[in-house]
């Protein structure tokens, strides 16, 4: 009987050993491993979403340097882009958000707005110098809480072989677009190339044609906004770019650019390595084209922020503060512009950097002028520019006219 | 509650036998109506009992955990006014039904209903019919039947966001597979824009399901089938029953409690595609392809109105609900039958 009541004894206690194990367990899983302030920062932690190479690399030495500057190793997360905002989400509501954080720039205000990031301004780190739009981004109700090393927007790309046998220039107005787009619409290949789909790469394309012309992203059923739209749909509507437009990504875009079915595109300097692995693809980068010649080309400004997450600890933040501030030096933003083809964020480093890589000097000009997204908006962009997209999507597909499909975007 | 005794009184008379082999072992004779009556026994049967509901407490808690809470959670949020902010403060003001409000008569509300209907019912004829189909097919015996059955497996085996990347590579409208077929064989002069034409997008996106949703359907049915006596066949045949009539008066009816398997679990799992929209069209083109699925995941992660989206997901849920209650009471009448 003995043996037999041992038997059942036994596991009765382990199964309660696990019950009042288990919360445990799970608790256990959410808590960050605490450091007290006043020991020395030997490691700080880093996400980021360059989870490709060569980016992965490039921004991995760059923080690996920082820390080392700074006296503590990195410890570093890639995530997937589509997944960042998520996990950050997940986390500020956990409260293990990592020590150093990068963010896109438009997600920056939603982020900064509920309070989980630290303004730079304590750590004091300089501004000075910054693009405004640069600094537009990183800025949530007059305070600067993420500041982008290097930057990027989007222009006109074109085929120069192209359109030197169609002996057409690179247009600079719409209606030269527009003729020159139908002129090298011939047979399998399209005159034009961009980036119409329902999401916000769809908007993001949209914005340079919008803006310049003086729309605005506050009121879109305006007389500007209805006028780019108009060109939107005329250039799809008479066949000088594909209505598969409504359906690519950017990288379709270039894809198509680069198989030679597509004479010119709006994209951004990230494609550079793409296109230049292909030693017989010959190409040009111009602003895009403005409505009257005299306008300036507003583009939209690309590029992702660092930011110091609000961890409560004190001497972590202090560190990775300095981390920021080095990834921004002078040093790093010419050295990670030029390897990543990207613009740096600095007016005086621009010119320099311009006259040392001419192949980005019309992004680096477009810089100078280029809008931010949630300059204006802040965190409600995300909701005015599903409008924009939606208004896109319903013009270009002939749902109604440019004005109607704005008019009933804006109302939604 | 039916359940829960019933699954409790099973477990006991398991649990007791297992107990009856190991006193046996100590060389004990099993245990006799006699020894039952004494106290002894009786503690030892409420110390099983309780061992027994113990080992219920990791699935209850994972219910709790992982079924429970999000759905209790999802709820709550609906009422509320949940910003990307709740997740840092996690101060979330209550809002009473603003969120449904909002959500159910936006004007994009209706356009979504209508097409998860369209898309739940397109999707689920073409998987059940092609599937049934193909199942009655296979059920003759030729050589490498075994090797096709299998290869129409692959598409449940690809990962949803390989197939959808493929198919939008192939309905490409001007260099997809598909147009250039089509071209090839002279059915078509210029290409179909099967994704990016508001009257296509829906249908070739039921289409590229239906195709995902087959090897399911096919590999149940056939199962059913299986299980249908070739005795019955014979014997119809004796009285003239081979063909349609074999199928009508035989095969039909002996499949049906599976056949309502299939379309339950089919609708229920339609309603809720995501992948595959997103991967396709994104709820495009001018949200022809949107439906409440893709709908409530853009409310939710991309526009950060979380309680919107909370909302529009419950909606969801109540209509897989009442397919769900629909399944239920038909199994259970088919146990009592």
């Amino acid at each position: 009987m003995k043996s037999a009541q041992r038997t059942t004894r036994r596991p009765l206690a382990l199964a309660v050993a696990a019950l009042v194990g288990l919360p445990l367990a799970l608790s256990a899983c959410g808590t960050s491993p605490a450091a007290s302030s006043s020991e020395a920062v030997k490691e700080i932690s880093v996400m980021d979403y360059y989870n490709n190479e060569p980016d992965k690399s490039f921004i991995g030495d760059a923080l690996t340097k920082c820390g080392t500057q700074a006296g503590v190793t990195i410890k570093r997360e890639t995530v997937p882009g589509k997944s960042l905002i998520s996990k950050v989400l997940q986390q500020s509501s956990s409260k293990t958000l990592p020590d150093v954080l990068m963010l896109d720039n438009p997600d920056l205000q939603q982020i900064a707005a509920t309070g989980a990031l630290a303004p730079l301004s304590d750590f004091k780190i300089s501004t000075d110098n910054f693009a405004e739009g640069v600094l537009s981004a990183g800025t949530d109700k007059d305070k600067v809480y993420g500041l982008a090393p290097t930057v990027n927007t989007i222009a006109l790309f074109y085929n120069k072989d192209i359109l030197d046998k169609a002996g057409v220039t690179p247009p600079t107005t719409w209606d030269e677009l527009k003729a020159a787009s139908a002129k090298l619409t011939a047979g399998d290949q399209y005159g034009l190339a961009f980036n119409a789909n329902p999401t916000y790469e769809g908007t993001w394309q949209f914005l340079p044609v919008m803006w310049s012309n003086g729309g605005d992203e506050k009121k879109i059923d305006t007389k500007e906004t209805e006028q780019a739209l108009q060109l939107w749909t005329d250039l799809v509507k008479s066949g000088s770019v594909s209505s598969s437009a409504l359906n690519w990504t950017q990288a379709d875009v270039k894809d198509q650019f680069m198989a030679g079915k597509a004479a010119m595109m709006v994209n951004g300097p990230w494609q550079i390595p793409a296109l230049d692995k292909q030693p017989t693809l010959q190409y040009g980068v111009v602003k895009i084209p403005v409505r009257e010649a005299g306008q300036t080309s507003v583009a939209p400004l690309g590029g992702e922020v660092w930011t110091v997450p609000q961890t409560g600890n004190k001497a972590r933040q202090a560190k990775a503060a300095e981390v920021v501030a080095c990834l921004n030096s002078d040093e790093n933003q010419m050295a990670m512009a030029k390897v990543r083809n990207t613009i740096p964020s600095k007016t005086t480093l621009a010119e320099k950097f311009a006259t040392e890589n001419p192949k980005l000097a019309t992004f680096t000009e477009l810089i100078k002028t280029a809008r931010a997204r949630t300059g204006e908006l802040g965190a409600d962009w995300p909701a005015q520019a599903t409008k924009i997209y939606t208004a896109i999507q319903t013009a270009l597909t002939g749902n109604a006219s440019p004005a109607d499909a704005l008019k009933q975007a804006q109302g939604q | 509650m039916s359940l829960t005794t019933d699954l409790s009184q099973t477990a006991a008379g398991s649990t007791g036998k297992a107990a009856g082999k190991a006193t046996r072992k100590h060389g004990r004779p099993a245990g006799s109506p006699t020894e039952a009556q004494t106290p002894r026994r009786r503690t030892r049967q409420r110390r099983e009992r309780i061992f027994q509901w113990l080992f219920l407490v990791p699935a209850v808690v994972y219910m709790a955990l992982f079924f429970g809470y999000p759905v209790v959670k999802n709820v709550v949020m609906s009422f509320q006014d949940y910003t990307t902010a709740t997740f840092f403060t996690g101060e979330a003001p209550w809002v009473g039904l603003a969120n449904y409000v909002t959500v159910l008569s936006s004007s994009l509300f209706s356009t979504s209903l209508l097409n998860t209907a369209l898309f739940t019912v397109g999707s689920i004829l073409g998987q059940f019919v092609i599937g049934l189909a193909l199942a009655i097919f296979f059920q003759r015996k030729f050589p490498l039947n075994g090797i096709l059955r299998s290869l129409l497996l692959l598409p449940w085996l690809l990962p949803l966001i390989v197939s959808s990347a493929v198919w939008r590579w192939i309905l490409d409208k001007d260099s997809g597979a598909l147009n250039r077929f089509l071209g090839d064989l002279g059915v078509i002069n210029t290409g179909v824009p099967w994704l990016t034409s508001t009257s296509l997008a829906l249908i070739a996106v039921v289409g590229v399901n239906i195709w995902i949703g087959i090897p399911f359907n096919l590999t149940i049915l056939y199962g059913g089938l299986q299980e249908i006596p070739d005795e019955l066949y014979e014997a119809g045949s004796l009285d003239g029953a081979t063909g349609w009539k074999a199928f009508r008066h035989i095969t039909w009816p002996m499949l049906r409690p599976v056949v309502s398997v299939v379309l339950v679990l089919g609708v229920v799992y339609t309603l809720k595609v995501l992948d595959i929209i997103l991967g396709l069209t994104n709820g495009g083109p001018a949200n022809s392809t949107q439906t409440i699925a893709t709908q409530s995941y853009d409310l939710s992660f991309h526009e950060f109105k979380f309680g919107e989206g909370a909302a529009l997901g419950n909606v969801l849920v109540i209509i897989s609900l009442v397919f769900a209650v629909l399944y239920l009471r038909a199994s259970r009448r088919a146990v009592d039958e």
